[in-house]
C-alpha cells in the first residue's frame, strides 16, 4: 500500500501539469485526457499522505468548475482535506466544499466541529476560509449549530473578520430565522461603527433584507437617516437609498424626511453610480415631490445625451420606472426617446420601444404606428419583431382602447402582415378574428384586406404569415357577403399554391370556400332574399329598386342579355366536362358583357351585384369548386377530406337539381321543392348567424348538468384526440347531402362537434339556445359604445414622403407627439363588443415567502424591544426596566402569528439559558442605545443650524407626529425624531 | 446581491466560475453556454448591460466588461447598483493587473486557486465587502505568504501574531 502512495506524490501530477496537459491536447483528444486524469485524481485522492491527497483535490477543482466535471464523490475527501493543520491544503479543502457541496450533500454535517474550529481560530484567514465556505453551503443544521460563533464574530475586534461574519450572517438568518434573535442587536450597533467597510457590510445585509420584506425595518429608519445624511461613502449611499425606496412608500412622514437628502446627493455628486441611484429612488418611490421629480427628470436628460451607452441605457430604462405615472417626463424627452430607436445596442433600442410604446395615445397612435412601421422596415429581423409585437400588444390593450379608427388598423394589419421578417403571425390572426367578431363596422374593411392577402399567391409560399391567411379566409368566408366579388375570393380560396398550407389551415380554406358557395348559390337561387337577408352590403342597396327586381325578371334581364344559348346548352348536355374549357370562355364573355350592361345601367349598383349571379358563372363556379377539391377527397387529413366530402355532395345534389329548378323558375311554377334549394337556404340562415366574442368565463357559468361526471380521467383519449388541433374554432359538421335533404336536415341538428371548441351551430338550435340561456350571450341593445372622439384627419403630406432619414422621423414624431386638440371628428369610433369579465385583470398577489416572514417576524419582535428603549427619553416611564417592557410588547403586539408568539416564549428561555454572553451584549445594547438617542439629537441640532428646514415648519411637523404617535398602532414607534 | 461572477476567454472557454448561489455543474455549464452566445453577438461600443432575466430568472441583471481576449461578467440582482458593478469589474481587473503585474489570460488560466483567494477578498456571499484594491491586495500577499509557508516547511505557520493584532 505504500509502494503506490510513494510513486504517487513523487510522481503526482500537479496541478499547473494538468493545465498545461489540457493546453497541449486538441478539443477532440481533450476528453480522453480528462478522464485518464481523473482516474489518477481518483487513485491520488485516497492516498494517505494529504498533499498527494489535496494536489488531487486541487485539480478536481479545477476540472470540476472550469471542465464542468461532477465532484460530488469526494465530498468525504474535501472535508478531510479541510481538516488538515497546513493552511495551503486547508484552503483547498475549503474551495472544493464552497464549489460543489450544497444542502443534500449528505457528508455536510460532518463538517460542523471542523467549521466551528477554524471559526474560532486565531488565524484571522482561516476564519475567513471557514466564513467563505459557510456563506456558500450554509444549510439549516449548520446555521442553527455556528449561530453562537457567528455571534462572537461579530463582535471581533479585527473588522477583517467582523466585515465578513457580517456577510455570513445574511446567509444564517436566511436558513436559520431564529438567529435573528441572537444576532440582530450586534447587526444594529455596527451600524455606528467608524469603520466604513463595516457599515458597507451591514447596509448590505439590511439591503437584501429590507428589499424582502420593508415593514419590519422601518423603526430601524433614524439609523438609515443619519447614514444617509452623513456617510460619503458611495458604496454604503447606495444601499440606503436602496433602503429607502423601499420605507418611504411605506411611511409618506419618511418621504418627506429623506427628499431633500436625497436631491442633495444628487446635486453633490460627481458618482454617476450615486446619481443614478438617486434618480431611481425618486422616480419610484418619491415621484409625487414635484421639485425633486424634476431635478431628477434634469439628470435623466443628462444621461441621455450623454455618449456613454451605459449612461442612455440606464436615463431610458429610469424613465420607464416614472412613465405610467408621469408621463409628462417621458414626453420632455420625447427626442432623446425617438433618436434611440436608431441607436445602435438592441438595449437601448428595446427600452426606446418600450418608452414610445407608453407614449401612445389615441390621438397620435395613427403617426407613431407609421413611424414605428418606418422604422421596422429598416432594422434587423429581431428588433423589426419587437417592434411589431410592441405596435400589436399595445393597439389592442383593454380591447382596442386607444383605436377608433378600425378601418384604418385593419389595414395596417394586413401591411404589417406583408413586412417580411414578420414573425407575429399568430397576434396579428388572432387580432383580426377578433376584431371582425367585436366590431360589426369593420368587418367590410376587413374583407377588403383579407382578399388582398388572399389574392397573392407570393404570400402562400411564406411559413410564418399562414396564421394571417388562415384569419384572412376565416373572415372571407365568414363575411362574405360583404365582398365585393365572390367569385374571385374562391379563385383565391382554391388555387394552386394552397398546397403549401398546413393541412389545418386548409380546411379553413375549404371551409370558407364552403361559405363562399353556399353564399353564390343563395344569392343566385334566391336573389330578392339575398339582398333582403344582408343589409349591410357594401354597395348602396336602393330599397325601391331592390323590390322592384323580382326573381323572374332577373332570371329574364341576365338569360336576355347574354346567357341564354349558354344555358341551353348546358342544360342539354348535363355539365359534360369537356365542356369546361368552352364554358370558361363563354363565362368571361359572359362576365365582360354583364359589366359593360352594368356600366350600361349606372343608376343601379345593385344591380350589378345580382348580375354577378347569373347562371353561367354559378356553373363555372361548381366546376371550379368540382375540379380543385376532388383530388383532395384523397387527403389523408381528417379535417380537409370531411369538408372536401361536405362540399362535393352539396354540388353533386345541386348538379342533378338545378336543371330541374331551372326549368320551373322558367315555366314560373309556383311551389316546388327542390331538396338542394332547401339545403342551401338552411346553410345560408346558418352561416349568417353572427359569431360574437365569448367570455373566457362563459364556460364556467354553465351549470354542470346531472350526471355528468366532469372528474372523470379521461386521459387515455388524449393518445387518441391528442393530435387534432386546430387553430381557429370554424368548423362545421352536417349531414351528407346524399343522404337526402329532410334526413340531412335532423342530421345536422343532432350532430356535434367533438373536436371543435365552438361550433357553429343550425339558427334554430341556436334560437333555442338563446331563449334558454338568455343570460350567457351579449344583449345586442346593451353594447357598450365608447367615447366616439376620432381620429386626427390624415396629413397627406406625411404619408407621401417618408424616407429613410432619421431626423425626418424624429421631426415627424415630433409633431405626432405633441398632444394635440380633438380634431373635427370625420367619423365617430365604431362600437366595440366588451365583455367585462375579459379584460379584467387579475393582480397576483405575491405573499413573501415562509422564510422571509419568519425572519422579519422576528427582526419585528427584536426591533420592537429595541425601539422602545432608545425611544424612552420620549416615554414618560422612563425608569421602566427594559426587559419588562420588551415581555409587554411582545404580549400585546397584535400584528405577530401566533407561530411567532410561540416563537418568543421558545426562544426567550432558550436564549437566556444557552449562553452567557447574551448579558453582557445587552448591557451594552443598553448604553449603546442610549448613545444613539444622544447622537441622533446631536443630528437633529446638526440640521437645524444648518438650516435645511424650516424651524417653524418642523415644530409644527413635530407636534403632527406626537400625534400621530397615539393615534398610531403601537408597533411603530415614532422614529421620525 | 452578486449571484455570480464570470471569466471567459473570447472562445466562451470559461476561466474563472463562481455562482453564490448553488447550481449543479451542468447547469452552469448550459448558463455559461447561454451567456457566450448572447457576448458573442455584442459588437464594440455598446453598453456592458444585458437583459438577463430569460438567462437567470426575473430581476436578474447582468454587466460584462472586456478586457483584450477574456469577458468579465458579473449577475446580480436589484439590490446592485448597475453602474457601481460596472465599477466592481474594474476594480476586480485592476486588482488582478496588481497581483499579477500586467495581468494577461495566462495569469488567470494558471493561477486557479489565487484568482479565487482575490475574487474571496472582494465578494463573499454575494455581498461586496472590499472595494480598495490596495486592502484586498494586501490581503491576497498575506494569505500567499502562508501558502508558502506552509507549502515549504509543512508544519502549521508558527506565528501569526502579525495578523492577530490588526
Amino acid at each position: 500500500m505504500a509502494g503506490p502512495s510513494l510513486m504517487d506524490s513523487l510522481f503526482q501530477r500537479s496541478l499547473d501539469d494538468l493545465i498545461k496537459g489540457l493546453r497541449l491536447h486538441q478539443p477532440t483528444s481533450e476528453s480522453t485526457f480528462i478522464s485518464k486524469s481523473l482516474d489518477e485524481i481518483r487513485r491520488e485522492i485516497k492516498s494517505t499522505d494529504p498533499q498527494t491527497k489535496s494536489t488531487a483535490l486541487q485539480k478536481l477543482n479545477y476540472l470540476h468548475s472550469l471542465h464542468g466535471l461532477d465532484m460530488s464523490w469526494a465530498a468525504f475527501h474535501a472535508i478531510e482535506v479541510i481538516s488538515s493543520q497546513n493552511f495551503q491544503q486547508k484552503k483547498v479543502g475549503y474551495l472544493a466544499a464552497s464549489l460543489s457541496f450544497h444542502s443534500s450533500t449528505d457528508v455536510i454535517l460532518l463538517l460542523t466541529n471542523q467549521l466551528r474550529k477554524d471559526l474560532s481560530s486565531n488565524n484571522v484567514f482561516e476564519v475567513s476560509l471557514a466564513l467563505e465556505c459557510l456563506s456558500m453551503i450554509c444549510t439549516v443544521d449548520l446555521a442553527r449549530d455556528l449561530t453562537p460563533e457567528i455571534f462572537t464574530l461579530l463582535g471581533s475586534t479585527k473588522s477583517f473578520i467582523k466585515k465578513k461574519a457580517i456577510a455570513t450572517v445574511l446567509r444564517i438568518f436566511e436558513k436559520y430565522p431564529d438567529a435573528v434573535r441572537v444576532c440582530f442587536k450586534r447587526l444594529i450597533e455596527n451600524l455606528e461603527s467608524n469603520d466604513v467597510g463595516i457599515v458597507s457590510a451591514v447596509m448590505g445585509v439590511f439591503c437584501e433584507l429590507a428589499l424582502k420584506e420593508p415593514k419590519s425595518y422601518l423603526p430601524l429608519a433614524p439609523e438609515f437617516y443619519r447614514i444617509l445624511v452623513d456617510s460619503r461613502n458611495n458604496w454604503v449611499l447606495i444601499k440606503v437609498l436602496k433602503v429607502f425606496s423601499k420605507l418611504a412608500i411605506l411611511e409618506p412622514r419618511l418621504a418627506k424626511r429623506v427628499v431633500e437628502p436625497i436631491c442633495e446627493h444628487m446635486r453633490r455628486s460627481g458618482a454617476k453610480s450615486l446619481v443614478f441611484e438617486c434618480v431611481r429612488t425618486i422616480l419610484s418611490s418619491l415621484s409625487e415631490y414635484e421639485s425633486a421629480l424634476k431635478l431628477a427628470v434634469e439628470k435623466v436628460r443628462e444621461f441621455l445625451v450623454d455618449d456613454d451607452p451605459n449612461l442612455k441605457y440606464l436615463g431610458l430604462q429610469a424613465l420607464s420606472v416614472v412613465s405610467l405615472k408621469h408621463l409628462w417626463a417621458v414626453l420632455e424627452n420625447k427626442d432623446l426617446v425617438i433618436k434611440s430607436l436608431s441607436d445602435d445596442d438592441p438595449n437601448i433600442k428595446l427600452e426606446a420601444l418600450q418608452l414610445v410604446m407608453a407614449m401612445v395615445s389615441e390621438d397620435n397612435v395613427h403617426e407613431i404606428c407609421k413611424v414605428l412601421i418606418s422604422y421596422a422596415l429598416k432594422s434587423e429581423p429581431a428588433f423589426c419583431n419587437e417592434i411589431l409585437g410592441s405596435i400589436l400588444s399595445t393597439c389592442c390593450r383593454n380591447v382596442y382602447e386607444i383605436i377608433i379608427d378600425f378601418d384604418w388598423y385593419v389595414s395596417l394589419l394586413g401591411e404589417i402582415s406583408r413586412i417580411p421578417h414578420c414573425q407575429n403571425g399568430e397576434e396579428i390572426e388572432k387580432q383580426l378574428i377578433d376584431i371582425g367578431m367585436r366590431v360589426k363596422d369593420v368587418r367590410s374593411e376587413l374583407v377588403r384586406v383579407g382578399r388582398e392577402l388572399l389574392i397573392d399567391p407570393a404570400l402562400l409560399g411564406n411559413p410564418v404569415i399562414h396564421r394571417i391567411l388562415s384569419a384572412a379566409a376565416w373572415v372571407s368566408g365568414e363575411y362574405v357577403e360583404l365582398s365585393k366579388n365572390p367569385f374571385e375570393l374562391m379563385e383565391a380560396l382554391l388555387q394552386p399554391r394552397t398546397i403549401l398550407l398546413p393541412p389545418s389551415i386548409r380546411a379553413i380554406y375549404v371551409q370558407s370556400a364552403f361559405k363562399v358557395l353556399i353564399f353564390c348559390l343563395y344569392s343566385y337561387l334566391f336573389p330578392d332574399e339575398a339582398v333582403a337577408s344582408s343589409p349591410s352590403l357594401p354597395v348602396d342597396l336602393d330599397p325601391g329598386v331592390t323590390s322592384s327586381i323580382s326573381p323572374k325578371e332577373f332570371s329574364e334581364s341576365s338569360d336576355v342579355v347574354v346567357t341564354e344559348p349558354l344555358a341551353d346548352r348546358e342544360m342539354d348536355e348535363g355539365f359534360n366536362p369537356r365542356d369546361i374549357s368552352q364554358s370558361l370562355e363563354d363565362v368571361s364573355v359572359g362576365n365582360g358583357g354583364d359589366t359593360v350592361i352594368a356600366h350600361e345601367q349606372t343608376s343601379c349598383s345593385a344591380t350589378l351585384k345580382k348580375d354577378y349571379f347569373t347562371q353561367e358563372s354559378i356553373v363555372k363556379l361548381l366546376d371550379l369548386v368540382e375540379r380543385t377539391l376532388c383530388p383532395l377527397m384523397g387527403t389523408h387529413e381528417v379535417e380537409i377530406q370531411e369538408r372536401v366530402g361536405n362540399i362535393r355532395g352539396l354540388t353533386e345534389l345541386i348538379k342533378q337539381e338545378l336543371p330541374e329548378f331551372l326549368v320551373h323558375k322558367e315555366r314560373n311554377v309556383e311551389g316546388v321543392k327542390v331538396k338542394a334549394l332547401e339545403i342551401v337556404k338552411l346553410m345560408h340562415d346558418a352561416f349568417l348567424e353572427e359569431l360574437g366574442p365569448v367570455s373566457t368565463s362563459a364556460q364556467e357559468r354553465v351549470p354542470i348538468p346531472e350526471g355528468l361526471m366532469l372528474m372523470e380521467n379521461l386521459g387515455d383519449l388524449e393518445g387518441i384526440c391528442g393530435d387534432i388541433q386546430l387553430p381557429i374554432p370554424s368548423q362545421f359538421c352536417f349531414g351528407m347531402p346524399h343522404s337526402g335533404g329532410r334526413e340531412s336536415t335532423s342530421l345536422f341538428n343532432q350532430q356535434t362537434d367533438e373536436e371543435s371548441e365552438t361550433s357553429y351551430e343550425c339558427t334554430s338550435l341556436l334560437a333555442e339556445h338563446r331563449k334558454r340561456h338568455g343570460l350567457y350571450y351579449l344583449p345586442s341593445e346593451k353594447l357598450e359604445t365608447i367615447s366616439n372622439a376620432c381620429p386626427p384627419a390624415k396629413d397627406p403630406q406625411q404619408s407621401d414622403d417618408l424616407n429613410d432619414d432619421g431626423q425626418d422621423l424624429v421631426k415627424l414624431t415630433e409633431q405626432s407627439l405633441v398632444p394635440k386638440k380633438k380634431p373635427n371628428r370625420a367619423k365617430p369610433r365604431p362600437v366595440v363588443v366588451k365583455l367585462d369579465e375579459v379584460d379584467g385583470i387579475t393582480i397576483a398577489v405575491s405573499k413573501p415567502e415562509s422564510k422571509d416572514y419568519l425572519i422579519s417576524g422576528a427582526v419585528r419582535e427584536v426591533l420592537l424591544g429595541n425601539e422602545v428603549s432608545s425611544a424612552q427619553h420620549k416615554l414618560p416611564d422612563k425608569s421602566s426596566n427594559k426587559r419588562r417592557e420588551k415581555d409587554k410588547l411582545d404580549i400585546d403586539q397584535p400584528s405577530d402569528t401566533k407561530e411567532n408568539l410561540a416563537n418568543v416564549g421558545k426562544s426567550e428561555t432558550s436564549t437566556s439559558k444557552k449562553s452567557k454572553h447574551h448579558i453582557p451584549g445587552k448591557e451594552r445594547k443598553h448604553k449603546s442605545s442610549r448613545k444613539n438617542a444622544d447622537e441622533r439629537e446631536d443630528v437633529q441640532k446638526d440640521k437645524t443650524k444648518s438650516g435645511h428646514h424650516n424651524p417653524r415648519h418642523k415644530a409644527r411637523q413635530r407636534a403632527d407626529d406626537n400625534v400621530d404617535v397615539i393615534a398610531q398602532t403601537p408597533v411603530i414607534p415614532d422614529f421620525l425624531l | 446581491m452578486i449571484r455570480a461572477v464570470i471569466v471567459m476567454n473570447d472562445q466562451g472557454k470559461p476561466r474563472l466560475v463562481k455562482f453564490y448561489d448553488y447550481q449543479p455543474v451542468e447547469k452552469q455549464q448550459e448558463l455559461i453556454r447561454t451567456i457566450y452566445g448572447v457576448l458573442c453577438s455584442r459588437a464594440e461600443n455598446l453598453s456592458n448591460f444585458i437583459q438577463a432575466d430569460s438567462i437567470f430568472g426575473p430581476d436578474a441583471r447582468l454587466v460584462y466588461k472586456t478586457y483584450a481576449t477574456l469577458y468579465f461578467v458579473f449577475i446580480f440582482d436589484s439590490s446592485e447598483n448597475e453602474l457601481a458593478m460596472l465599477d466592481l469589474v474594474q476594480v476586480f481587473v485592476e486588482i488582478l493587473d496588481k497581483c499579477f503585474s500586467n495581468v494577461c489570460e495566462l495569469d488567470i488560466v494558471f493561477n486557479f486557486n489565487k484568482v479565487h483567494t482575490i475574487l474571496d477578498e472582494i465578494i463573499l456571499g454575494g455581498q461586496v465587502l472590499e472595494t480598495s484594491s490596495s486592502e484586498v491586495v494586501k490581503a491576497v500577499e498575506e494569505i500567499s505568504k502562508l501558502d508558502r509557508a506552509s507549502n515549504g516547511s509543512m508544519l502549521v505557520p508558527k506565528s501569526i501574531s502579525g495578523w492577530t493584532s490588526r
